[in-house]
């Protein structure tokens, strides 16, 4: 049983402690959904667990140490995906997901039938095929994300961190998303996603991880920690908690009497 | 846009467009040799005038067409793929400022006279101050706007620093020699001037032309191409060192010749579908034809006026530099 275990994640930008003793326990086939207010930590969590900023604390899969691994060793362990979806070049589709592929061959190494193998893989999971030839610069949003996301998934890691994959998709573009994410778990791998969207995190996340502060605020089922209490203390919302079609929806409707009483005076 | 990348054939063709061009150059000047005749005096046979002339003035000068070019289109290559950026070109960085800076003192102070190589010898130095004080102050964060920033500063100092050796040259001859020298030309070099540059621009060409991988992924960002194990450090290491000491070298041999760092990193890159480790050898190919054509150009258009090579250079480059400007404004990009 494959375990990513984070331990006292802490990560210190410009003298000032954003990410502060934050652990984090993923299991094989997991999908965790970090979320939190805007500068809660999440991303900078995300980068320091990928060894993007430095960070103290432990990353361990299956007890290796990650944080001790050379980088190009750690890049086939896990896989990021950023949310900014810059690609600089007008690149085809097919290059910018064969890119996955640099951990995993040697310098001046050509692709070797593997790197082929999961390249394509990558593409048709991901709906590319027809697109492969086409500049990546002369995509739409939805389309490029699909290719970032390819990218990724060419990796080939047991690992993937999202940091807000879901920014500035249409609803059909999020819940595709989602349930990639899913299935992904469902074959085996540990997923980790930053989110602001709470019924899509809700709905899709077997575990969320709440931020507030640098801090761990809550951590545990999403129906245990999506609460009018913490969704009031976190974020200073009223929200409006139920359940329909089959799962939970959760809609922040208004500003707290909290927050409201804090403008006024 | 569909990118069908016939890149193997580009680079096939780039090289015998370099080839034919090399011995194009090598047969064009005032001295009127057959072909045949040419051919066979560059490896000693025949007329011993003739073979002064092929070995000692042909010769170097179709090199240093070869090598400066090779140069400057493979650091504009490396340069762009490094910083992500369209207009990046060697000049950004102030290695081409310094070198022209050392160079110039050696003009003012007078001994470019007294010793041929001390004029490329102090722009070699000129051109690794540049990159010591580059190397300090962009430090080990790898980041590129430190790398651009700096290079702008050490630019406008160097340059200044240039005008003042101009301002307060007593002699004007040295002043003219300075401005001729400035403007870029491989007119007048031998062979010594190309071994002088070979050791440096060999060593740039081997750091520029590992970045290779390195590139393809920072296509994606910084911080994609660290989560995928590139060391942002070691490629700042190398695209600073391996540009200073490639253009440096030019610089030092050539004087500053601008314009076509950036300009054949543009035209290639639809032909080798974008990609930065692609880019590389056939933008290092395509600098070497476009300084070719040009060199053959200057002593085509007019034989006896000497137009400078960086003239010329710049006269096609700037108008390029507009219409990439004016496509860039369009596209949004």
């Amino acid at each position: 049983m494959s375990v990513l275990a984070i331990e006292n994640l802490s990560a210190t930008l410009s003298g000032r402690r954003v990410v502060d003793g934050v652990s984090l326990t993923a299991g094989k086939g997991s999908f965790t959904g970090l979320i939190g207010p805007n500068g809660a930590g999440k991303s900078t969590f995300l980068r320091a667990c990928l060894g993007l900023v430095p960070a103290s604390g432990a990353i361990r899969l299956d007890g290796t140490d990650l944080s001790a691994l050379r980088p190009a060793q750690r890049a086939r362990h896990l896989a990021y995906l950023p949310q900014e979806r810059e690609i600089a070049w007008a690149m085809s589709v097919e290059a910018v997901v064969a890119l996955g592929r640099l951990p995993h061959h040697a310098r001046f190494a050509a692709p070797s039938q593997r790197d082929k193998a999961a390249t394509e893989a990558a593409l048709t999971r991901m709906d590319l095929c027809a697109f492969r030839h086409r500049a990546v610069t002369s995509l739409s949003g939805g389309e490029r994300a699909r290719v970032l996301i390819a990218r990724a998934l060419a990796q080939e890691t047991p690992v993937l961190f999202a940091d807000e994959p879901l920014a500035g998709l249409d609803p059909q573009h999020q819940i595709a998303l989602m349930r990639l994410f899913r299935e992904l778990a469902a074959e085996g791998r540990i997923v980790v996603a930053s989110m602001h969207d709470l019924t899509l995190a809700a709905r899709w996340c077997d575990r969320l991880l709440l931020l507030e502060g640098g801090h761990a605020h809550a951590e545990g089922r999403p129906e245990d920690v999506l609460t009018a209490r913490t969704l009031e203390d976190v974020y200073t919302v009223e929200a409006f908690i139920g359940t329909a079609a089959g799962g939970l929806i959760v809609q922040p409707v208004g500003l707290s009497q909290k927050k409201k009483e804090e403008n006024h005076g | 846009m569909i990118i069908r990348s016939h890149h193997r054939a580009s680079l096939a063709c780039l090289a015998a467009a370099c080839l034919a061009l090399f011995l194009l150059s090598l047969t064009i000047g005032p001295a009127d040799i057959r072909f045949s005749d040419s051919l066979q005096a560059l490896f000693g046979s025949g007329d011993d005038l003739m073979v002064l002339v092929m070995q000692e003035i042909r010769l170097p000068r179709a090199l240093l067409g070869l090598l400066v070019g090779a140069t400057l289109g493979l650091s504009g290559a490396a340069l762009q793929g490094y910083l992500r950026n369209p207009l990046a070109e060697p000049g950004l960085i102030g290695v081409s400022a310094s070198a022209s800076l050392g160079a110039v003192i050696a003009i003012y102070t007078g001994l470019s006279a007294l010793f041929v190589l001390a004029l490329p010898l102090l722009a070699l130095l000129g051109a690794m101050l540049a990159v010591l004080v580059l190397q300090t102050m962009a430090g080990m964060d790898g980041r590129p706007l430190t790398v651009i920033l700096t290079g702008i500063a050490i630019s406008s100092l160097a340059g200044a620093m240039t005008s003042l050796v101009l301002n307060l040259s007593p002699n004007p001859f040295a002043a003219t020699e300075v401005m001729f020298w400035m403007l870029g030309s491989l007119t007048d070099r031998s062979m010594p001037h190309v071994w002088l540059m070979l050791p440096f621009t060999a060593l740039g060409w081997l750091l520029l032309l590992r970045l290779g991988r390195a590139l393809d992924a920072l296509s994606l960002g910084p911080d994609v191409a660290a989560s995928m194990g590139v060391d942002l450090g070691r490629v700042q290491r190398l695209a600073v060192l391996g540009t200073a000491l490639s253009v440096g070298a030019a610089t030092a041999v050539a004087g500053a010749i601008g314009f076509v760092g950036l300009i054949v990193p543009h035209l290639l890159r639809p032909l080798v579908g974008a990609q930065p480790s692609r880019l590389l050898p056939a933008s290092a190919l395509g600098g070497a034809v476009l300084l070719l054509s040009a060199d053959i150009l200057v002593r085509v258009i007019a034989p006896d006026r000497d137009i400078k090579l960086g003239v010329l250079t710049a006269i096609v480059g700037a108008p390029f530099f507009f219409w990439l400007v004016w496509s860039h404004r369009r596209t949004g990009l």
